[in-house]
């Protein structure tokens, strides 16, 4: 089978800047295609030359075996996106913005007005459906986008940070939605995003890129095993102190700190576990916790890019933490 | 058919933000009152006139010019915010062609710039300036000839600039020659001009639409002063329609 996506080489500069640099991507037909990466990566770039917006500066690429460049409009007729950006017209309604998509985008006039009124549903804006865009609050602007962009079913679809400022239930309803068209209308998608979980569930493969290029690539399950081992997470009153003590004295290098919590990966975490409660006793550290986990796509992410990935996107941070830093805001 | 669909679409959103944007039709009445009125009433000795024609007879089609021409060029801002707030993305990555979407946004701004057009036309006739009501029927398909062209000089410059900033400088350097060169205020012939305002003025297709305007409002009364027959002028007008509508597909086709 041909593939949904295939680029050669596939590259886009800004001046010295290489935003997307000679990336070589298949994507199978009918998987979700996980991208992720630190702001400024080059997911926007990549994507926005898949669908026809940016020329790319050199390299080719293929979508639904359509070349970007000569077959644009080929292309155009097989896809749909979810900008990460807002584009829809705030002067119109929220319905009358979801009839003009599906109007330019060819959804038979006879099926229209069923399929707007259960996106509407799905998004839950039945109520706001006849109000003007400008009326909305920025969430729900991007829940009428997201609907948007599924009114169609478009042979690839592209979801360029499909759920950021969404509250966690949406974004549930929104995943359960995606999966289903993907396999109710054999649908390939291509899925941008920050979320760890969200291109946990979602993705049959994800892509690492930093730096235009790609890190890694491989199923969610096989890159968390490639880390191979546990995570002890320890909670302390000093846990600066605490990382270099186990770096030193213990031999772990791969040591970080997370929300205000030591994390270390090691191949055996159990019989590690005492052997840093001693150390702390012995250098007047209070541990608070210590809890041992499995590697999960954030620590992934950190291991390929050398970088968290909240750390510089101001994204939402969830529990305890979350809690503190709002109290420290 | 899902072209035809993308233009229907198209144009009605033009359509739609136009008649929910009030302040732009109250104030669209405005500045043609004044003229029709104040300078109307200031100049009309000032230019030699055959005596079964009045200065204000020759000025309302010249302000119905202006009025088309003010209202297409200022379409062109549509673009640029559509631009700035991303929904020009949504319609660039649509599977609808260039040219149908240089159509629809085209002819839903003409519709517009037509409706204020139709505005003055009334406007003179409310303030009893002698034309006969039953050319406007004539008049109308003439107005929409002309507006095509205008509306889409503003969307062709509009799709080459980034932001608001320069928009601008468009009054200045289209809006105001186009509307001084095209004779809106003054019969170019009867003597009285310098030739090279009239020369200038011949390669202006607004000319060629005031007096098309002229040629079917005022009748046989314009005949002595008309440049160019009604035929002639609907012919250069169309013509000028024709690669405006070529320049603007290309220009929407290489937009980003
Ligand atoms: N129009 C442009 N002109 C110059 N540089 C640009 C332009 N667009 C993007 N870039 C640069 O290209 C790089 C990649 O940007 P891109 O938007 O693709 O990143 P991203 O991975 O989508 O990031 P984010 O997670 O923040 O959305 C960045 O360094 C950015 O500054
Ligand atoms: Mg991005």
């Amino acid at each position: 089978m041909p593939h949904a996506i295939e680029t050669k080489q596939l590259t886009k500069t800004y001046g010295s800047l290489k935003a997307v640099d000679s990336l070589d991507i298949a994507v199978e037909p009918g998987e979700i295609f996980g991208l992720l990466g630190p702001n400024g990566a080059g997911k926007t770039t990549f994507v926005s030359m898949l669908c026809t917006i940016l020329k790319p500066t050199s390299g080719s690429a293929t979508v639904n075996g359509f070349d970007i460049v000569r077959e644009a409009n080929k292309v155009r007729k097989s896809i749909g996106i979810v900008f990460q950006d807002p584009s829809i017209d705030d002067r119109l309604t929220g319905r009358e913005n979801l009839f003009m998509h599906a109007n330019l985008f060819g959804v038979p006039a006879s099926e229209q007005k069923e399929r707007i009124n259960r996106i509407l549903k799905l998004v839950e804006l039945e109520d706001r459906a006849d109000d003007l865009l400008r009326t909305y609050s920025g969430g729900m602007r991007r829940r009428l986008e997201l609907g948007r962009g599924l009114i169609h079913y478009p042979k690839v679809l592209f979801l360029d940070e499909p759920t950021v400022g969404l509250d966690p239930q949406t974004r549930d309803h929104i995943w359960k939605y995606i999966k289903e068209l993907k396999q109710t209308h054999d649908i390939t998608v291509v899925l941008t995003t920050h979320y760890m979980d969200e291109a946990d569930r979602l993705s049959d493969r994800i892509a690492i890129i930093d730096h235009g290029k790609m890190v890694i690539l491989d199923t969610p399950q096989k890159l968390k095993d490639t880390l191979e081992g546990d995570v002890v997470a320890v909670r302390a009153n000093n846990v600066n102190a605490l990382a270099e003590l186990v770096t030193k004295w213990l031999g772990f290098p791969k040591t970080k700190i997370v929300d205000g919590a030591l994390e270390i990966t090691v191949r055996n975490g159990k019989v590690v576990m005492p052997r840093i409660m001693e150390l702390a006793a012995q250098n007047n550290i209070y541990v608070e916790s210590i809890v041992l986990r499995e590697p999960n796509l954030e620590d992934v992410f950190l291991h390929y890019t050398g970088r968290n990935i909240r750390e510089d996107t101001g994204k939402e941070l969830h529990g305890a933490s979350a809690a503190r830093r709002r109290a420290i805001k | 058919m899902s072209e035809a669909r993308g233009f229907y679409t198209l144009w009605l959103r033009e359509i739609k933000r136009f008649y929910r944007d009030r302040t732009r039709l109250v104030t669209s009445f405005i500045q043609p009152l004044l003229w029709l009125v104040i300078f109307a009433a200031a100049f009309a000795t000032r230019f030699a006139l055959p005596a079964n024609l009045t200065y204000r007879q020759v000025i309302l089609p010249g302000i119905i010019g202006q009025t088309l021409l003010f209202t297409a060029m200022f379409m062109g801002i549509n673009v640029i915010w559509d631009k700035e707030f991303g929904f020009m993305k949504e319609i660039l990555v649509s599977p609808v062609s260039r040219f149908t979407i240089f159509m629809g946004k085209m002819v839903g701004d003409s519709t517009d710039a037509l409706l204020q057009g139709i505005i003055v036309f009334v406007i003179g006739l409310a303030l009893g300036i002698p034309i006969s009501p039953i050319t406007f029927f004539y008049a109308l398909p003439i107005m929409l000839l002309i507006t095509f062209g205008l509306v889409s000089i503003g969307l062709v410059i509009a799709s080459f600039m980034g932001n608001l900033e320069g928009f601008g400088a468009i009054q200045t350097f289209v809006n105001l020659p186009l509307f001084f060169l095209s004779g809106a205020l003054f019969p170019l012939k009867g003597g009285s001009l310098p030739s090279w305002l009239v020369d200038i003025a011949a390669w202006n297709p607004l000319t060629y639409g005031v007096d098309a305007l002229r040629n079917v409002t005022l009748g046989a009364a314009w005949t002595p002063l008309q440049i160019q027959p009604l035929w002639i002028d609907i012919g250069v007008v169309a013509l000028f329609d024709g690669i405006m509508i070529v320049v603007g597909t290309w220009a929407f086709t290489r937009m980003k």
